[in-house]
This record gives C-alpha cells, structure tokens and sequence, in this order.
C-alpha cells in the first residue's frame, strides 16, 4: 500500500535511475534509503512518502527500519555533525565529560540540531583511534586527546568558519 | 496427508505434518500458555512464555523451544510442563510485568486481560524485578479507539492484524529496543493515520493498549436528561454476542433480552438496525437492478461497512463510482428515526437521543462522516456504543441479563425479516439482495432462500445466480487483505478496457463479517465466529418472512413516507456520497 505525495520532492536523475534498477529487487529498501539519505544528509518525510510510492511499499514499513537503523535519520542534520565517541576507551578516557561539554555551551542534546542549524551532536561507538581516547570527529575532521578545556575553542573554530 | 506420531508429556498424538507443537498440544488436550500466539495469525514467538522441552533418544535436551513457532518432530516427546519450565514462566511474565503499568483497577481490559490473567495462574504476589514503565502519551486522536502504548507487551498482534490480516498498514513498530512501541508513523496521529477505525487491533490485543472508546457515560448522561427520548437501534451481529458477557453459550440468540435491557437502560423507543437492513435491501438492490439492467457502472460494491467504506477512500478512491450510494442500516435507521418516526409519534427531533449498538468501532467514526450523516437536519445518530460497551452498561445498572424476560421493538421502524439478520455474516448482504433482485427483476418470489455458495470463511467467495435465464455474478470478500485481489482486478479489467468478471461485490472489513468486529465480546477466534454464524442463521431461519421486501414496515415506510426505493426522498435520506482520502491525512 503505497501513498501518494503530498508535498512533491525532486529526486536527481542518478537516484531515480538507481531505483529503477533496484526496483523490483529483494533487499532494495535499505539500499535506497542509504542512497536518499546520501542525498539529503537525512531522510525527509516527503522523501520517505516518495520511496513509498515508488517501490509499493507502505510508508509503515518504511518508517519502521528508518527508525530502527541508529543510521538512518529522520531530521535535518547540521551543517556540521559533531560525533563523540562513547565507546569503551573513549568512555573510560572522559568520553562523557567531552558530551557534557559540547552539550552545555551549545545548548542543546545529543540527537538534536543547534537553532541556528550549524552543529548536531552525535555519540558514537568507536570510530578507530583508541589510541588518541577521548575521541571527537566534526565531519571528517578528528580531534583526539581531548579535554573539555580543548572543546570551546575548537567549536568557536567551526562558528567562524559559517 | 503426511503426518507424524509424536508425544505430549508422554501422551502419544498424531498429527498433520507441519503442526506447531502448540497445535499438536491442544490436540492432546494439553494447555499450554501463550500471550502473543493468537490463532488468527502466523505466529512469530515473541513472548516466549510457550516454551518446552523436547525430549528423544538422546535424552532431554537443555534447550527450550517455544511451542508456537517450532514444527514437530517424529518420534519425539515434548515435555510442556514441569517445575523448571513452570519457573521460567513464571520469570518470563514477571519481565512482563515490569515494564506494565500496575493499572489494573481503571484499565479498560480490567479482568478480561490475558496478561492479567497469566499473572494470576503463576501465582505472582510481587513482581520480581524493579519497575521499567516507559511513558507513551496516550493517542485518542480518533473517535473509535484508544491506543495506549504505555501498556503494549509488544506482542506484535495489532501490527500482524492491521498488515496482513486487514492490508492497512497504519500500525507499525518504531525504534528499537527499550525504545520500541507500536505507533502510526511519521509523526502522524492515529486519525492522520491510514487507519480505518476497523478495531481489529483492539479486539487482538491480549492487554489494554488498545481499546475501544468509552462513551457508556453520554448515555447515562442523556438518560438523565427528562427532556431527551432515547431511540436505540442494535446491529444484527450484537444479538448473537452479547450473551457471552453475561456467560451464555456463544451463538445465543438474546435480541429479546437486549431490546428489555435496553428499556431499563432507559430507551424510550427501542429499534432494530434490521429493521434498517431490509430498507438497505430495498434501496441498493434496486440501485443495483437499475445499474445491472440499464448498462451502469458494474460491479456494484456494497457499502454497509464503514471501515470498508474508509479503506476503499484511501485505497481504492478510483472504486468510488462502483460503490453504492446506499448508506449502511445505522445511518439509515438513525435518518428515518428523526424524520419519519419522529412526524408519525410527534416527537420534536431535536428531543430523539439516537443510539446505536453496534459489533464495530468504525461506527463510532461513520456518524461524522460528513453532512450526510444530519441528513434529518441533526445529527441522524448521537452516539454509538459497542457490544462491549452495552454489556459493562448492563453489569453497572445490575441487570441480570440472562433472566430477563424477552420483549419486542417497537414499531415502526423496529420489525426485520431474516434477510436483515444476515447483515452480520460474511455473505448476508449479497444473500439478501439475491433474495429481494429476484423479486424485483422477475416480480416472482426466489423459491430456495438460502444461498449457500456465499457463506463460509473462505476469504473471497464467488457464485453465479440464474434469476429465470438471466446470470449475475457475484463475489464475496471479508478480511480487507482479501479484497485487494479482487479490487486489482477489477481495476486491471477496467484499465484494459476488458469485460468485467463480477457484477456485483460485498466486502466486510472484518474476517466473518460484523460478528467479529472489533467492538464484540474478547477472544474471537473461528470456533468463536463460527458459533456466533450459526446463531445467525438460526436467526434467520425463525423468521417466517425472510425476503426484505415482505417486511410490512418496510411496506408501509414506502407506502405513508418515502414512496419508492430510490426516490427523491430516499435520495435524500439513506444515500450518501464518497470522496478521495488522503492516507497520511496531514501530510
């Protein structure tokens, strides 16, 4: 069961060739979810509605393994996604200090976007480099050996750069 | 057929290969318990309170199997209760329970609960572990259920039944572990939902996450009001039902009964939707004869099933010149009880309470449909209550229901003819109008009444009818999953340009038909169904006059009131309109 769009979102021709390719295939969804949140940086509502018209399936469906993949994310993120790492090492190291930190001079909670939409904030389960615990990545910069101290200056960083 | 020769707690059985070891169990007479399994559904183990032990030549194995999702073995012996099965039970319900509200006393499922009663049978005095309630706001967002996921178990029956058994897909999971609940998704409310208010999901959950809306209290409300005349009309399918509340043999046929408790209630007037039932007869048979003789879009599909009705708005919308205009009997009896009842007693329409009682929640959502529902210039029905409703009603006035003696409905909208009480079967509407098309293509009365290739549980039903030379073709579906066959078809011949296969097409959204809709009594299941079917017909049978037409009510509605089927007046009245409906209605 399928539902029809209310609100039209524009797909590039390399996603809609990519759907119909994977169309009729066993396995699509998750696949061309990864591909419209490759799009988007999430996946939109109206997005979710289009896949749903597209492929025939319902949008329960849909929504049920966008939410269940931590992956898949269902608001805009920010521009810049702030992801800290609260695995074992990191952890152990003051992984959560670093969490604190960011959340209060940012003012807002992991899982959520800034008001002016610049920086999401992120946990994370290791992303590699224990060596280097505590561990932060924004986008695909890392930033290691951390301290809370450390954590105003590299945001003000971000801010300036817009 | 295969078959395989197993043991029981050492009680050999034989059964068809493939059984499940909760079925072979129950063969052998031997109960073991379950909170998720539901015999409707493919079971998918999710509880795991059915678990056992196999036992063969090697001995008994340490591994537990659930019972509901696990295929016998030949030759082996399963053991399904012992102290040590008894205790993880017993842990697995107390897990349960700590993460369920303790809110038995104001639940809506208060001792009718299968998790209350599994606490009760494993003698739990103290939950075992810390309470872990996760806090869901609660969604009364649509007039006919209530959905508390704060109380969900997770057994996963809703979201099975609103998928795959009714093909709507407003239910899903959302999120993942501790943070799982059940929900219509998107960020959508259950009314902004797809869902079509059948409240099969309600009549499936073991516990109190899903149920009906209460609104016992509006009627004791208006029947406190000296001002208010209470006129209640009851479905077919609640007199075959409603006994079970009260420890009757399902399938007793209590209409008498009720039509006495619904006078102590305090009813002034008490009418049959039967009576309506034979006028829907009258006004979509010969909307159908007219269509099938004068070259009009064909199939006709009925229309007396409000949930239908939804589903066939968001799903099918391209069905709608296909639909009849017929409104369903509820709308029906509660036009003519505010027009023509009110003019022949009198009665200042603004003064009639319209009460409906009804196998069904998706009726509480059809009385504000649209405009057409105050087709008398007020609302046609104030307030419908379920069988489940009307059963708490009658235990809180201390009627003692099963010793009341049996009274009559009152005229003159009360009298029905068997065709009527079929309405609340999978088949009835098509076999009533079978009864009554024939009479009024051939002006001759059908000599056999009873058709018979349109009962029965099989999802979708089909037969040709010779009416003196003439063949009509009809299809029945119940269980909405099963109707989307059908309705692919037709619209595959339509678009093809390609002759039609059926003429005329009854739908029921609730497997049965409306003796298992989702406001009737808890535990249905196809023994249950199949007893309140036989009351049915038996029903049926008790009635000297069985074709609509031959009601005298009906006879003199047309004759003092409404003229003929189909006219102005009835056009008015009992037909309605249908329009395109979002799925997701705010987005």
């Amino acid at each position: 069961m399928s539902v029809g769009t209310a609100e039209e979102i524009k797909f590039s021709d390399e996603l809609m060739a990519f759907i119909e390719e994977w169309k009729n295939k066993p396995g699509n969804l998750i696949m061309i979810l990864h591909r419209v949140q490759g799009e988007f940086g999430y996946i939109p509502r109206a997005a979710a509605m289009k896949v749903s018209g597209l492929l025939g399936i319902p949008l329960a469906k849909i929504y049920g393994v966008i939410t269940f993949y931590h992956f898949f994310k269902t608001k805009k993120p920010g521009k810049y996604i702030i992801q800290v790492c609260l695995g074992t090492a990191c952890y152990l190291r003051g992984g959560q200090d670093i969490m604190n930190e960011l959340e209060t001079i940012l003012g807002t909670s992991v899982g959520h976007v800034t008001d002016d939409g610049l920086f999401s904030i992120e946990a994370v389960r290791c992303i590699g480099c224990c060596g280097l615990a505590p561990v932060m990545m924004i986008g695909n910069e890392v930033f290691g050996k951390l301290t809370p101290e450390k954590v105003p200056e590299i945001i003000a960083d971000f801010r300036n750069r817009g | 057929m295969e078959t395989v020769k197993i043991k029981i707690d050492g009680i050999p059985v034989e059964v068809a290969a493939g059984t499940t070891i909760l079925n072979a169990a129950k063969k052998a007479g031997v109960k073991i318990p379950t909170l998720c399994a539901h015999p409707d559904l493919e079971p998918w183990g999710a509880c795991g309170i059915c678990v056992v032990k196999t036992e063969n030549q090697m001995g008994v194995s340490p591994r537990l199997v659930r019972a509901c999702t696990t295929k016998v073995t030949e030759g082996f012996n399963y053991i399904t209760h012992d102290p040590e099965i008894q205790s993880i039970r017993k842990t697995v319900v107390n897990l349960i329970l700590s993460n369920h509200p303790q809110e038995c006393l104001t639940c809506g499922r208060n001792q009718q609960c299968e998790l209350q009663r599994l606490a009760e049978e494993f003698s739990i005095r103290e939950i075992a572990f810390p309470s872990n309630v996760r806090r869901v706001p609660k969604d009364n967002s649509t007039p006919s259920i209530v959905l508390d996921a704060t109380k969900c178990i997770q057994c996963g029956r809703c979201a099975q039944v609103c998928q795959q058994l009714q093909g709507v897909w407003a239910l899903e999971f959302i999120h993942r572990g501790e943070n799982t609940r059940i929900a219509p998704v998107a960020d959508s409310t259950l009314n902004e939902s797809p869902c079509i208010k059948c409240g099969q999901c309600a009549a499936h959950c073991p516990v109190g996450a899903i149920y009906e809306n209460d609104e016992t209290d509006k009627f004791f409300a208006a029947a406190r009001n000296p001002e208010l005349h209470i006129a209640v009309q009851m479905a077919p399918a609640v007199r075959v039902a409603l006994g079970e509340a009260f420890g009757m043999e399902p399938g007793s046929i209590v209409t008498g009964k009720i039509y006495a408790a619904l006078r102590r209630l305090g009813a002034k007037a008490v009418f049959d939707t039967n009576f309506s039932a034979d006028l829907t007869i009258m006004e979509e048979g010969s909307e159908f004869v007219k269509r099938f003789t004068t070259g009009g879009v064909l199939p006709q599909l009925t229309s007396c099933c409000p949930a239908w009705t939804n589903y066939m708005e968001e799903y099918y919308p391209d069905m709608i010149p296909n639909f009849s205009t017929a409104k369903s009997p509820m709308m029906m009896q509660g036009a003519v009880t505010k027009t023509y009842y009110a003019e022949q007693k009198g009665i200042d329409p603004a003064k009639i309470y319209s009460v409906a009682i009804m196998p069904c929640t998706a009726k509480k959502h059809e009385i504000e449909r649209d405009d057409n529902m105050h087709a008398s210039g007020y609302p046609d029905v104030d307030l419908v209550l379920t069988t489940r409703e009307l059963a708490r009603m009658i235990k809180m006035a201390g009627i003692d229901f099963a010793n009341l003696p049996e009274e009559k409905a009152d005229s003159p909208i009360g009298a029905y003819t068997g065709a009527a009480t079929i309405f609340g079967v999978t088949g009835g509407v098509m076999e009533a109008a079978i009864r009554t098309a024939y009479k009024l293509v051939t002006n001759e009365e059908l000599a056999d009444v009873n058709i018979t290739p349109v009962r029965g549980m099989e999802g979708v039903k089909s037969a040709e009818v010779d009416i003196k030379g003439t063949k009509v073709r009809v299809a029945v579906a119940h269980g909405l999953a099963n109707v989307k066959a059908v309705l692919d078809e037709v619209r595959a011949l339509r678009e093809a340009g390609k002759p039609q296969k059926y003429d005329f097409i009854e739908v029921m959204a609730c497997r049965g038909g409306c003796i298992a809709g989702g406001g009737q009594p808890y535990g249905t299941d196809d023994d249950l169904r199949a007893k309140r079917t036989a009351g049915i017909y038996k029903d049926d049978e008790k009635c000297t006059l069985r074709r609509s037409h031959e009601n005298p009510e009906i006879i003199e509605i047309y004759e003092k009131y409404l003229g003929a089927p189909l006219s102005e007046k009835s056009h008015h009245l009992l037909h309605t309109t249908y329009e395109k409906v979002k799925t997701y209605k705010a987005l």
